[in-house]
């Protein structure tokens, strides 16, 4: 591993440069829509299209941030995880995002008609449960509230964080018409990053084999090998 | 009430229905001309052949709720945007993807409950007098359009074949050809598209068999070369590319009640009162507009067709 560390990925990955770089790329999707939006590019109907978009973009970065910790192990580059929270803040952003055009937007701030949606269409209760989350989580992502909640609470708190993407991927499922495959791709990535925890640890590369006990053990064996710039015990 | 459905037979001198247009570029631009005078006359939204030849006038007796007193959905947007799953399921799709259709030769077979069963090519349809009608079009999902469709009424069509006392229901069904549809690949639906309608909503003067929209040609993507439509239920109902019309006796299986039956019922009737359990059926959004609008029962056209479902529990029949 201290070889690894050493490489130019992992020099990359710790350079001053790389959060902004991340940063960046996460207003990369805004950008697109904005662009998308002013050129006409939504198409015929700007406004559905937008929380198309928006919903798509929450659900992807959702299912980046999910993959940082699996993809850290398999790679053996610890640098990832400094990334890990500004992807899940960006998930919440665009999921705010998507929410606030249906509200302010498509229903037009019509808090009886959002409301009677909230709790009369499936597709939405789950997707106000994943905000829900998603918002509970952002607003525990700061380091003073990891130290507040202590890190055993937080990170059983932010292992909702699971449920959020399952619900995101039950709310895609829920809002398509017929039978679409599209909604099941991000169900099925969704399920592999799951799967991918659960893996016995031998098959991680980069891990020392060591006693399973469950994967609330294995995620304090992921702590283990935590990025050494975080501060708290946030590896779930 | 100030509409009044004008019966096909008046409408008279078919020379002028803009068959033309189904000719020349010019005769385009003259359709668009005449689909602008239809606005200021009176009637239902149909405007008779000779109307399409009228000069423009100022408003007669044109009710609110009239479709003509809407504006037209740009053609760009009713042509770049709609659901025709044949081709794909994003709303582009159809736009992008339905080149492949040929249009030429195409053939209506119609059967079952008829004396005089038939089979029509697209030119015995492109025969027949042709009329434009401005219609809205509402779709499941909560969009609406606000479309000039270029066609005829099926009831005339379904005389020629001359249907039995048995015929109580008549069943629709859309191309399935693998090589000229691309969505066909997948099962989003069980394929061919199917619907259906009771008699008398076939033979209701509001419904029409299109053949063209905005004084051109039907848009393979619309539907080409010959849909339905039938303005007082949601747009899945009006379905496109029609290779067969069944008379029946009993109820045929339609699309989507076949696929969600709890979600869609047979009559699919346009009712902000009942909503589908994804959507509420309570406002909609005119494509090209900012905010939404409250949606109309039968989408408007109440005073023409809600006797046609007098005593029926439209909760229970949606
Ligand atoms: C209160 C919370 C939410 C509401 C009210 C809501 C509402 C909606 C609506 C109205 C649509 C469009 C449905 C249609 O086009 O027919 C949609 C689509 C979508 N939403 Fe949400 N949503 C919520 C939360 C979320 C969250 C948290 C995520 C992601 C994690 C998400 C991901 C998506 C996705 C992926 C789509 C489908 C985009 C597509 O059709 O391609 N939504 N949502």
């Amino acid at each position: 591993m201290a070889a690894v560390s050493k490489g130019p990925v992992a020099r990359a990955l710790s350079s001053r440069w790389a959060k902004p770089a991340v940063f960046a790329l996460g207003l990369v999707p805004l950008g697109w829509m904005v662009w998308l939006g002013l050129s006409g590019g939504l198409g015929a109907e700007p406004v559905a299209e937008a929380v198309r978009q928006s919903g798509l973009w929450a659900l992807r970065l959702l299912l980046v941030a999910l993959a940082v910790t699996p993809l850290r192990i398999l790679t053996g580059q610890p640098g990832l995880a400094r990334f890990r929270r500004m992807i899940g803040l960006f998930a919440f952003f665009y999921a705010l995002l998507h929410v606030s055009v249906y509200v302010g937007v498509d229903q037009f701030f019509d808090w009886a008609a959002v409301w009677k949606d909230i709790v009369k269409r499936p597709y939405i209760t789950v997707g106000m449960g994943a905000l829900l989350i998603l918002t509970a989580l952002a607003a525990t992502s700061t380091n003073g509230m990891v130290r507040r909640l202590g890190g055993r609470r937080w990170k059983a708190l932010h292992k909702a964080v699971f449920v959020a993407g399952a619900a995101g991927c039950v709310h895609y499922v829920m809002l398509v018409k017929g039978w679409q495959y599209p909604p099941f791709v991000y169900a099925a990535i969704f399920l592999g990053l799951v799967g991918l925890r659960h893996a016995k640890g031998p098959a991680v590369p980069g891990r020392e084999p060591r006693r399973h006990e469950g994967h609330k053990d294995f995620h304090k064996g992921l702590l283990l090998k935590g990025s050494p710039s975080s501060g708290a015990d946030t590896s779930l | 009430m100030l509409i009044k459905v004008r019966s096909a037979s008046q409408a008279s001198e078919s020379e002028v229905t803009p068959r033309g247009l189904f000719l020349s570029r010019r005769s385009i631009i003259a359709g668009g001309i005449a689909g602008g005078a239809a606005l200021a006359l009176g009637g239902t939204g149909v405007v008779t052949g000779p109307a399409l030849a009228a000069p423009f006038q100022a408003p007669l007796t044109v009710s609110p709720k009239d479709p003509r007193m809407d504006a037209r959905t740009p053609m760009k947007s009713a042509t770049s945007y709609n659901n025709f799953y044949e081709f794909g399921t994003d709303k582009t799709d159809p736009s992008e993807n339905a080149g492949t259709l040929r249009t030429r030769p195409w053939e209506i077979a119609v059967d079952g409950e008829a004396g005089k069963p038939a089979t029509f090519g697209i030119e015995d349809l492109l025969s027949f007098p042709l009329e434009e009608r401005v219609y809205r079009l509402r779709c499941v999902e909560g969009w609406s359009m606000v479309i000039p469709w270029v066609g005829f009424p099926l009831a005339e069509l379904l005389k020629r074949v001359d249907p039995t006392g048995n015929a109580k229901y008549v069943a629709f069904q859309t191309l399935a050809d693998r090589s000229q549809m691309p969505g066909l690949k997948y099962p989003v639906l069980q394929w061919p598209y199917v619907e259906g309608l009771r008699m008398d909503e076939a033979m209701h003067p509001l419904t029409i068999l299109a053949v063209g929209m905005y004084g051109e040609t039907l848009p393979n993507q619309n539907g080409a070369p010959v849909r339905l439509v039938v303005p007082w239920k949601y747009g899945f109902k009006s379905i496109k590319s029609i290779v067969r019309i069944t008379l029946t006796q009993d109820q045929p299986p339609t699309s989507w009640n076949r696929s969600q039956p709890r979600e869609y019922g047979f009559y699919s009737n346009v009712n902000p009162e009942v909503d589908h359990p994804r959507w509420s059926q309570a406002t909609e959004r005119r494509v090209g507009e900012f905010s939404r609008r409250k949606t109309l029962p039968f989408n408007g056209y109440g005073e023409e067709v809600a006797s046609l479902y007098a005593g029926m529990d439209l909760r229970k029949n949606y």
